[in-house]
């Protein structure tokens, strides 16, 4: 790992007085439980005397609901409760931004898989037979599939103000620029999934109150419950939410699933009820990464400087709003990249269809325009003769340029540092030695070749992304921290509701507090409802909000303990410090225990935390300061493709990202390796196939996700060039490994089959013509 | 409700399936569980083969091994490699390291897919697999084992017992091409066999046609080609346009379809390459002249 700290660096100093602070990379608190098999997931939980919940979904992109006759799944027997629209107790709507999805569809159907009907029975298998007797009538209609027509206008409305979610326009200088060479470029985007592990689950368990106490893995406890409690009609206080254990995220636990349903049958039969997903159901039960159609024309001069670059980018976000305005925003906003260029005009529309739902995913709109514009700029390097490196270091966006929206990046932007460091990493061997290891070789251990129709190609790519919540959100995180003498030692407790998804903020939370007070046994309490809102575990944003929370409160509770101090020790509460245990003066001179400081006194804060606002973009013109830190990271791919059977393996995937201060640098590159892994997934195999509006591979039989003989070495090389704006000078690290990844393997693709290859993911028959 | 029946010798297995044709058998349950699990079946009894010891094992003689319905892929990889080349090549491809050490020939046969990897083994080899019921015991070479989609020639109440093969006296390869580098579904595959002692090329196509089959055509061809030159007993490079045949041959034998793993015009042209190619590889080892028909 690369440290580097500029002379900038707002970070205050810490202690070193204790283990396991900022900066080091202890074990996960759920680490050994997780390794051993022994964390409890959502999908464990487990209730006397608990009923099975289980969902009746549609057949069809697009029907109208005839009738809905329940009649022979009630007299199942085993059967506690069947329960429809009609049963909603409050308002049958939610939504993450724009509430518009009903909990179950009253009349209408706007997608394959939409929730029509609950079922509550005494095992799971009698709750699914039940559900398979419920009938329902439907008259078909035809689905709306295409985003284009969409966007356009053409097709039926879905519903009330049309098709198009959002417009999203950004336009800098001058709209008729012309240069000295021209590319452009039609690409295309297919429908990528989560895929996390553990499906989704919870259980509802209904409280003497009337109201329900609710566990379950999600990515954001308050948003779920201001909808849970919507639909159920019951105030905020009447709804509790507890995190379960939660078996990865990536954006599609966001969104509600089983929340609501859960509750109303809870409710309804006055017992807990439990509710999993299985595999084929997930695909059903959650949101997706947007397909995306986009269209470039780039213009440069013969040295291959930008000069302009227009864009239109259509983002199909299926039935219902989710997420899709922020990932149009994001798509828009970074749709040129992280480049210079003066004149911009992109147009970016969310649409409506009867496709599949579609919302937040690791890197969402990021990931879909770095594939549009890195493509570009490749090709622009081909035209021009230019290295692929070279035409990026030369168009590099820095700190002090202008992004297209018109705001000033203000703090470090190490673009074309970040392609040196990548040209600079050595290369693999060839493997060209006899006998060849297959398992090295593009279709691997299925022996497909010995090295017959192979061609290496490395190919580079660098994105952008912005980190935290954007366009004026109020983002904020809250944390609670209690400091008391527990059997003899310094303890403390940190509470919040920022959900942990295995991205390890739970070890971030206890490093906080060790550095910040010099105590080394800090406990996580488990996150829920009873703390104020952690805000949501996405946009890479829960060091930075959820840690700026904890550190706040910190400081909050040091001052509280100086406070105390001063009073027993006769010592002004100026100057002190707080380091291993100790209190100290400004000398570093011990001046009591901190036990002897706390006595029986227990020391309890809560603090909220807001990073610095934001602001809409202008709808005509995109202008406006919408983000709060922009993050880089790039890759190097190199890969072997079968160019005659189109495989191919990944011969290694390098990544330089600068992450302001790797608070846990373990954790950072993991998260490095697992984006960039993801973004190899979408760029050779991960698809949700869509056709008329119906899913074809809702199975991880066919939807591939890669293995350990896909995924390949990496070196990665981690930049601290602190952001002075944010705490510790810390940069969102989860996302932008995701965006770049993808456009890299492409373009090595590329570089080894001279194919065009504009959509993705790349199939063999893309490579082999067939 | 639904009866698990286990059976502690083979007899009592073929009783109890004659009994009850109606029972389900269970060797590793990768198939079997699956189906159960996406509720695509609900017999009324599972037939438990776990505790048939003798399933679980393999034997030679003369040349010919007998391999037990129920010997995993894991132990067809580690213990038969040398006997049984193609099916061990082929088994290697199987699933995940837990789905080999659970998985089984007999299992593959069972099920019967198109997609099923050690079919085109099978074929390839001339294998012949060995039914049985309380009415007795039936040969049936593997050609004429698989019947149609996920359809065997099994009658209701036969138990598959073994599968015969000769000791490989030539080269072997298997190949299949699946979108991702380990544990997958395969697109298409191919297993070739060289028979030396026959003067033979034997075939097997996967994924590529409702049933595994043979490339009937393509083994005349080469053989023929083989034969006429006298390359059996003085083996020399093959030429580009015998290769280049052999593979449009292959790729005629099959008729396969356009799904979510591929197109059935990628599905052919795949096969033409995986067909030169491993035919290369066999030719490659045959001219290496440890084999006994070599002169
Ligand atoms: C994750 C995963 C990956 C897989 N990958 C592959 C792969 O790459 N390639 C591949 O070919 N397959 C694959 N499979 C499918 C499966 O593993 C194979 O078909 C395997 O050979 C089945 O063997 P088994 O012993 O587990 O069969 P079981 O599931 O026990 O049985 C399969 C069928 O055969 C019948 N049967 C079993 N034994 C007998 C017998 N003695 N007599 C009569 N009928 C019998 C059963 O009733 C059933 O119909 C995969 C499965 C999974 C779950």
């Amino acid at each position: 790992m690369t440290q580097r700290t500029s002379a900038r660096d707002s970070v205050r100093e810490l202690s070193t007085a204790v283990t396991g602070g900022i900066g080091e990379s202890p074990r996960r608190p759920d680490g050994t439980l997780k390794v051993r098999g022994e964390f409890a997931y959502s999908s464990d939980l487990w209730h006397e005397d608990m009923l099975w919940g289980a969902t009746l979904r549609s057949p069809h992109p697009h029907a109208r609901i005839l009738s809905i006759d329940l009649t022979e799944a009630l007299r199942t027997p085993g059967v506690y409760a069947v329960l429809t629209h009609e049963d909603v107790p409050g308002e049958n709507i939610y939504g993450l931004e724009h509430p518009d999805q009903p909990v179950l569809a009253v009349d209408r159907v706007r997608y394959q898989g939409e929730s029509v009907a609950l079922v509550a029975a005494d095992h799971p298998e009698t709750a699914r037979r039940a559900v398979a007797r419920i009938k329902v009538e439907y008259a078909e209609l035809p689905p709306v599939t295409d985003m284009v027509a969409a966007a356009k206008g053409e097709g039926p409305p879905l519903h009330p103000d049309g098709n198009v979610v959002r417009h999203l326009k950004i336009r800098r200088g001058d709209p008729e620029a012309t240069a000295d060479v021209m590319v452009v470029g039609e690409y295309e985007i297919g429908m990528q999934d989560q895929a996390f592990l553990g499906p989704e689950s919870g259980l509802a368990v209904p409280a003497e109150d009337g109201g329900v106490d609710l566990y379950v893995a999600t990515q954001w406890l308050h948003v779920d419950q201001k909808q849970v409690a919507n639909a159920l009609g019951l105030p905020l206080e009447k709804v509790r939410l507890t995190l379960a254990g939660v078996g990865g995220a990536f954006g599609g636990r966001e969104d509600l699933s089983m929340q609501v349903h859960a509750c109303m049958l809870a409710l309804h039969t006055g017992k807990p009820v439990k509710m999993v997903y299985n595999r084929e159901e997930s695909f059903f039960g959650h949101v997706h990464r947007h397909p995306a159609k986009l269209y470039y024309e780039h213009g440069a001069t013969k040295d291959g400087r930008l000069v302009y670059v227009r864009a239109k980018i259509y983002l199909d976000g299926g039935a219902y709003t989710s997420s899709t305005p922020a990932v149009v925003a994001n798509a828009a906003t970074l749709g040129v990249g992280p480049y210079r260029v003066d004149n911009v005009a992109v147009d970016c529309w969310g649409v409506y269809t009867n496709n599949p739902p579609c919302g937040a995913m690791r890197g969402f709109g990021a990931v879909q325009a770095a594939f549009g514009y890195e493509s570009q700029m490749d090709k622009l390097a081909e035209r021009l003769g230019m290295d692929p490196v070279e035409i990026r270091v030369h168009n590099a966006i820095a700190e002090g340029d202008t992004m297209p929206t018109g705001q000033v990046i203000d703090s470090p932007a190490p673009v074309a540092e970040l392609m040196r460091r990548l040209r600079r990493l050595p290369m693999p061997p060839e493997n060209r030695e006899e006998p060849v290891d297959i398992r090295d070789m593009p279709g691997g251990v299925s022996n497909t070749t010995h090295g017959e129709g192979v061609v290496r190609g490395v190919g580079y790519a660098v994105g952008i992304k912005n980190i935290c919540f954007s366009e004026g959100f109020d983002d904020y995180s809250t944390a609670r921290l209690r400091v008391q003498t527990v059997g003899g030692e310094p303890a403390a407790l940190v509470h919040t509701a920022a959900a942990e998804v295995g991205q390890g903020l739970v070890t971030v939370k206890q490093q906080v507090v060790r550095s910040e007070l010099g105590i080394e046994r800090v406990t996580v309490a488990p996150m829920d409802t009873t703390v104020g809102n952690g805000g949501s575990t996405s946009a890479s944003r829960q060091t930075y909000v959820t840690g700026g929370a904890v550190r706040k409160v910190c400081q909050t509770v040091r001052q509280r303990i100086f406070e105390l101090a001063a009073r027993k020790l006769g010592h002004g509460p100026d100057g002190l410090e707080l380091a291993g245990g100790k209190v100290v003066d400004a000398s570093g001179v011990v001046l009591a225990d901190l036990v002897d400081v706390l006595g029986d006194d227990v020391v309890e804060e809560t603090e909220v935390y807001r990073h610095r606002p934001t602001y809409r973009v202008d709808s005509e013109t995109g202008q406006g300061n919408a983000h709060v830190q922009y993050g880089f990271a790039a890759h190097r791919a190199i890969v072997d493709v079968d160019t005659e059977l189109g495989l191919v393996k990944v011969v290694q995937l390098d990544c330089v990202q600068d992450v302001g201060k790797a608070m846990n640098p373990q954790a950072v590159v993991g998260q490095i390796h697992g984006g960039s892994a993801q973004g190899l997934g979408l760029a050779v195999m991960e698809e949700i196939q869509v056709v008329d509006g119906k899913v074809r591979n809702p199975s991880f039989t066919d939807y591939l996700i890669p293995t350990i003989l896909d995924m390949p070495p990496m070196t990665v090389d981690v930049l601290e060039l602190a952001d002075p704006h944010a705490p510790y000078g810390l940069r969102g690290v989860g996302e932008p490994p995701t965006i770049s990844s993808t456009p890299a393997i492409v373009a090595a693709i590329r570089a080894a089959t001279g194919n065009a290859l504009p959509r993705v993911p790349v199939r063999p028959e893309h490579i082999t013509g067939t | 409700m639904m009866d698990f029946l286990q059976p502690t010798s083979w007899s009592e297995a073929l009783r109890i399936k004659s009994e009850r044709p109606g029972a389900v058998p269970v060797a590793g349950g990768t198939d079997v569980m699956v189906e159960l699990n996406f509720d695509h079946r609900r017999p009324e009894a599972l037939l438990d083969l776990n505790r048939v010891a003798e399933l679980a094992e393999w034997s030679e003689e003369d040349g010919r091994v007998r391999l037990g319905a129920g010997v995993p892929y894991a132990r067809v990889i580690t213990e038969l490699g040398d006997e049984l080349p193609g099916l061990a090549m082929a088994s290697r491809t199987v699933g995940s390291p837990q789905i080999r050490n659970r998985g089984t020939v007999g299992g593959n046969l069972g099920a019967a897919s198109p997609a099923g990897d050690s079919h085109p083994a099978l074929l390839a080899a001339d294998a012949v697999v060995e039914v049985a019921s309380v009415r007795g015991t039936r040969m049936i070479p593997a050609a004429e084992f698989y019947t149609g989609v996920k359809r065997n020639a099994l009658e209701p109440d036969e138990l598959i017992a073994a599968i015969h093969l000769d000791v490989a006296r030539g080269p072997q390869q298997f190949a299949k091409v699946g979108t991702r580098n380990a544990m997958v579904i395969a697109v298409c595959a191919f297993g070739l066999a060289l028979h030396p002692e026959q003067q033979r090329v034997g075939t097997g196509i996967g994924s590529a046609a409702p049933t595994p089959r043979r490339a009937s055509a393509a083994e005349e061809f080469l053989s023929g080609e083989l034969t006429a030159a006298g390359l059996w007993s003085a083996p020399r490079p093959l030429t580009d346009s015998v290769r280049r045949r052999f593979g449009e041959l292959v790729a005629q034998a099959a008729s396969p379809i356009d799904d979510v793993r591929g197109s059935a015009a990628y599905r052919r042209h795949a096969l033409a390459v995986l067909a030169r190619r491993t035919l290369g590889w066999v030719w490659q080892d045959y001219c290496g002249g440890s084999w006994p028909a070599c002169a």
